[in-house]
């Protein structure tokens, strides 16, 4: 499956920025199942300083630093990759109660891929680690039952539980905020699912993306799609990596095209800017997703 | 037979005592304090006592207490008796501090780099990644020299064995080495003499040692720049920040004086952008940057990591260091220094359990009754408890919270702390204790302060020692074995100062606004006083009412004494002497103690006076008196840079700004000015005796005029102001600016005639208004002046930090 995306994100302030500097999240990674044909960011002012390294969890990061008065930032990032179905894994995992206590401290060098998925294990800045989030997730984790089963039965309980709710909520409400309310937007159904796997003893980190935008004829039109997306992906010692999106309530597809993934958003935050002066400003982001069309006859629309 | 000072003192059962060795007798090294105290007497040691509380009052030794509702400041809390250490103990101590030091180093450099002992299974990942100070865009991150810690501290208590035992490392930004010395220098003065006597060895070293560690991380032939960077004057240790930038020569800067362009730090100075090559920060890790760490910071330098990873700034300590700052640390510790460094580690730690380890845990639920429950890391909601303190239900509630996140607590044994003499009265009484030890990197290794800050429990229960909590206290004296010592405490780092293209713009406003209301709370006080002894008949009183409503300095219904202590009022007196104490406080790096302190003691009269409802006359008496004595500090007491150079033109702008006010306001009213109000006019502007010297005639428009306005000799003289103005301006040099706006309207001011302005008729009073016209013309160009100056030199300040994330 080939996308062409292009994410636009204009701010425009009331009074001059004189000094700026910026941190971009929006380069596509690379990953089995995904790979970068092209990628572009176009920034209009100029920056001073621009310089794109590695981040601490593998992401591409770009740093840009404007010093001369701007009233507009306009920042357009045009990708095309190509996705093909993500590897499965057995849902026969082992029980969520043996796959837990792998991860328990023994004093000798700790399994395979174990050290690095235990980086996001813990507390992040936006994920706090509350006795709440772990009753949530009770009726998911049955004694015995298969931690792959368990992380689809709590990604089907937010999907169920949860409203979707455009604007009602920031990246500051806080998480215990949302888990009363029961309403968000894709980052707090991510960060909600993340807490619950967490306090709970698992890996799970923060995945940033988009989603394509047209539907397959006959399938409802997925929500999150006219923004960034964001979903989970969860560890399973026996299986590595397995991706949910709580806010769709089906596990990561072709449609789902990663741009970043880390702790919590505040990791990825596709652009996160520290500006001097600016006053008031306003902001509009415009994401669009475009199937290539010769490969869109191909499209079998099995997330659903 | 015991010495009646100790008289008191006993040993108590399970504890190491300092004074008393275990037969009763005091031990040796305590001989001749203990001698001194005892023929000085209790008078002596009341007078001892007496002027150390003095010293600490004046010289503004606080500590901020976050939740203390009375104010931002308390005084810092200091027992005159040292804790005393002998010469060969010492050297244990110190090597045991210096190699723990090498090994945290080494540990920082793993954790951000290779991260081995985690995949050797020697250290769990829990700690680190569980920790909220592990910063991951740290990771990778390699300091220059490989260096992570630079200024580093060490708690330390003496168990009942007489053994010293590590409680916890301070490795993000160790608080009190300031407080240490300071604590010196006032103990020094309260046992003149006795330090020499017994060869105490001198804490000068260490300072002069850090500031060059400081210095030398510079590569190439720049001039090189340190700074201190502080959270702010609302800090806990903020005097300390202050205390510390003033001892190392250094300038001391927030987030915001900093700015980061491409790869390269910057101090916004007075004349401009100036690299900066080293930090000691007193800022925490995730508060540094906004644009990379903690989002919610405005305290921090926008940019700042990608400095660091450059290479291009010295952190000290680098970014991420407060992650061993966590208990759990202290039982992985011998391994990990087995591991990096093939070493036993000399200083034992208190005894600790991490319920991360499954055998640790239930060991702990086991003997929850003899243990402290702790939280592992600093963001945790969740206070130490007692195990012994627990009732069934509580203790049951602690033992779900371990089991439900174990790798977030530890449990340590509890501890008999050693106990040492304190002062209660003029006696001595046990209190236990412990202490901060603190080291620095140099060239050679790790240096250790010899000395450091004894901490004591607030009673004599007490265990826990905490500033916060309001525990005390005390200068540690280290005893010297050979006569290798020469420097003395008694003067102590020679004072240095930042280099003039240094200075902070932000400082350097702030000197100009301490000026500028320094003047006005004098030129308020003199108003309100020549005012208030008025007689009531006096044809100058009315003048004088309106003229203090013009001010701001009374309400219509209110008399002139209890608005002098109407302590809500923006514009009164309290306010501004208010205002000039902020000012000060942000400009303290830069104030002489001496200065420094006559700001506290004004502060002092006002509010004491303000409380007791003393004589407004007097108070006000007083506080001219001490504003007087302030405006001498600023002419003879500071450098004169052009930090300097702003507060004296904030002093003289005010005094133009007064002064045109104060005369035009009257001349523009039809009638002439009354001989009263002459009087009155002279007795504001300090100038009666002036004006008696130079005159021997009752007061004149025409002469009081002169006198005020034009006299060159006078220095209250308005004429005098402007050439001063014109002298500071034109010093600023090319970084100031051009002014004749100002001269001109002071020639408009000069070249009339005085002459006509006496007298009733039409053409006199036209004159009149006339003359109080050109005044205020030269009071709107020394205002223009004062915002060209602010434009200029202050622009720099911008503050105004938004994060912002999509």
């Amino acid at each position: 499956m080939r996308y062409h995306v292009r994410h636009e994100t204009s701010y425009a302030y009331s009074g001059d920025v004189v000094h700026s500097h910026q941190l971009l999240h929006l380069t596509p990674r690379e990953s089995v199942y995904q790979s970068c044909v092209s990628h572009d960011v176009a920034i209009e002012p100029a920056p001073a300083y621009r310089a794109a390294d590695s981040d601490a969890f593998g992401n591409t990061v770009t740093r840009l630093e404007f010093d001369r008065p701007h009233r507009r930032l306009d920042v357009a990032a045009e990708m095309t990759v190509d996705i093909t179905q993500r590897p499965t894994c057995s849902e026969d995992s082992e029980p969520w109660e043996r796959a837990r206590s792998r991860f328990n401290y023994a004093a000798r060098p700790p399994a395979e891929g174990l050290l690095e998925a235990t980086r996001y294990r813990f507390e992040s800045p936006y994920v706090r680690i509350k006795q709440r989030f772990t009753d949530y997730g009770d009726s998911c984790f049955e004694a015995g039952k298969p931690l792959l089963k368990c992380a689809e039965s709590l990604m089907l309980k937010l999907y169920e539980e949860m409203t979707y709710a455009p604007g009602e909520t920031s990246i500051g409400t806080p998480l215990l905020e949302v888990l009363k309310t029961k309403r968000g937007v894709c980052q707090d159904f991510a960060h909600l699912m993340i807490a619950c796997m967490r306090a709970r003893g698992f890996p799970a980190r923060y995945v940033s993306g988009y989603l394509r935008t047209t539907p397959p004829p006959g399938v409802a039109r997925l929500i999150g799609a006219d923004a960034s997306h964001a979903w989970v992906a969860v560890y399973c010692p026996t299986g590595g990596w397995v991706e949910f999106d709580p806010t769709n309530g089906v596990k990561a597809n072709t449609n789902h095209i990663t741009l970043a993934w880390g702790r919590d958003f505040g990791d990825v935050s596709p652009l996160r800017g520290v500006i001097v002066g600016g006053g008031h400003h306003t902001l509009s982001v415009r994401v669009t997703v475009t199937p290539r069309s010769e490969d869109e006859a191909d499209d079998d629309g099995e997330q659903t | 037979m015991q010495p009646s000072v100790t008289a008191p003192y006993s040993r108590s059962a399970g504890r190491y005592d300092e004074l008393l060795a275990t037969n009763g007798t005091i031990r040796p090294h305590w001989n001749p304090l203990i001698e001194r105290l005892e023929s000085a007497g209790a008078e002596s040691a009341r007078r001892g006592i007496e002027l150390a509380r003095r010293l600490i009052i004046e010289n503004g030794v606080t500590y901020n207490v976050y939740a203390d509702p009375q104010g931002r400041d308390r005084p810092w809390q200091l027992d005159t008796l040292p804790l005393i250490i002998p010469a060969a103990e010492w050297e244990t101590i110190a090597a045991g501090v210096a190699q723990r030091a090498r090994v945290l180093d080494a540990l920082l450099g793993d954790l951000y780099g290779p991260q081995r002992l985690m995949s050797e299974g020697i250290v769990p990942p829990e700690i680190v990644f569980g920790h909220p100070n592990f910063l991951w865009p740290c990771r990778g991150v390699m300091p220059k020299d490989s260096r992570w810690l630079h200024l580093y501290a060490v708690d330390l208590a003496r168990a009942p064995d007489g053994k010293w035992w590590v409680l916890g490392d301070r490795t993000q930004t160790p608080s009190g080495p300031g407080y240490a010395l300071e604590n010196r220098r006032i103990v020094s003065r309260v046992f003149p003499q006795l330090l020499d006597e017994m060869r105490v060895r001198s804490l000068t070293g260490f300072f002069v040692a850090l500031r060059e560690h400081l210095l030398s991380s510079v590569e190439d032939d720049e001039a090189p720049l340190a700074v201190v960077l502080t959270p702010g004057p609302f800090n806990e240790t903020y005097f300390e920040h202050a205390y510390l930038a003033r001892q190392l020569g250094l300038a001391l800067v927030e987030g915001a004086d900093l700015t980061v362009r491409g790869t390269t730090l910057y101090l916004k100075t007075f004349t401009g952008l100036r690299r900066v090559h080293a930090i000691l920060r007193r800022l925490d890790d995730d508060f540094c940057d906004p644009a990379e760490l903690r989002a919610d910071s405005a305290l921090g330098v926008p940019g700042l990591l990608q400095v660091v990873r450059a290479g291009r700034v010295v952190l000290a300590n680098g970014l991420g260091s407060g992650v061993l700052e966590s208990a759990c640390w202290l039982g992985f510790m011998p391994p990990v220094a087995e591991w990096l460094l093939g070493e036993s580690l000399l200083l034992p730690s208190v005894a600790t359990w991490w319920c991360g380890e499954r055998p640790a845990l239930e060991h702990v639920i086991t003997n929850i009754d003899r243990l402290v429950i702790k939280p592992a890391f600093p963001n945790q909601n969740f206070e130490p408890v007692f195990g012994s303190e627990l009732d069934r239900a509580g203790k049951a509630e602690v033992i779900e919270r371990l089991r439900g996140r174990p790798y977030a607590y530890v449990a340590q044994e509890r501890m008999s702390l050693s106990q040492s003499p304190v002062w209660r009265g003029a006696q001595l009484a046990p209190r236990a204790l412990g202490i901060r030890v603190y080291a620095i990197a140099t060239p050679q290794g790790y240096k250790v302060l010899p000395g450091g800050l004894a901490r004591i429990a607030s009673d004599k229960e007490a265990e826990v020692l905490s500033n916060q909590r309001g525990g005390g206290s005390k200068d540690v004296w280290v005893l010297s074995s050979e006569d290798i010592e020469t420097e003395s405490d008694s003067r102590i780092t020679p004072r240095r100062r930042a280099r003039n293209e240094d200075l902070p713009s932000r400082l350097v406003e702030n000197l100009y606004w301490m000026g500028r209301y320094a003047e006005r709370c004098e030129a308020k006080a003199r108003l309100m006083r020549a005012t208030l002894v008025l007689d009531l008949r006096s044809d100058a009183l009315k003048q004088g009412m309106a003229t203090c409503v013009h001010f701001g300095l009374v309400t219509t219904n209110v008399s002139l004494s209890s608005s002098l202590f109407n302590t809500t009022s923006s514009t009164g007196l309290g306010a501004d002497l208010r205002r000039l104490e902020w000012s000060a406080t942000q400009a303290r790096s830069r104030l002489s103690a001496e200065h420094w302190r006559a700001i506290g003691v004004l502060q002092r009269q006002y509010h004491d006076a303000a409380s007791s409802r003393s004589d407004a006359s007097e108070t006000l008496d007083r506080l001219v008196l001490a504003l007087t004595a302030l405006s001498g500090f600023s002419l003879d007491d500071m450098t004169q840079d052009d930090g300097w150079r702003l507060l004296m033109l904030g002093r003289r702008l005010e005094r133009v700004q007064f002064l045109t006010t104060l005369i035009a306001r009257r001349l523009s009213v039809v009638t002439a000015p009354s001989r009263a109000e002459l009087e009155w006019w002279l007795d504001i502007s300090g100038s009666i005796v002036a004006y008696r010297t130079r005159y021997l005639e009752q007061p004149r428009l025409t002469s009081v005029l002169h006198l005020l306005l034009r006299e060159p000799q006078n220095p209250r003289a308005l004429a005098f102001q402007t050439r001063q103005i014109e002298l500071l301006v034109g010093q600023l040099g090319a970084h100031g600016i051009q002014e004749d706006d100002c001269e001109r309207a002071m020639e408009e001011v000069t070249d009339s005639d005085l002459g006509v302005l006496e007298g009733d008729g039409y053409p006199s009073v036209a004159a009149r208004q006339a003359f109080a016209a050109k005044l205020t013309a030269l009071a709107q160009t020394t205002n223009a002046l004062s915002d060209r100056l602010s434009m200029r030199h202050f622009s720099h300040t911008e503050r105004a930090l938004q994060v912002m994330t999509v």
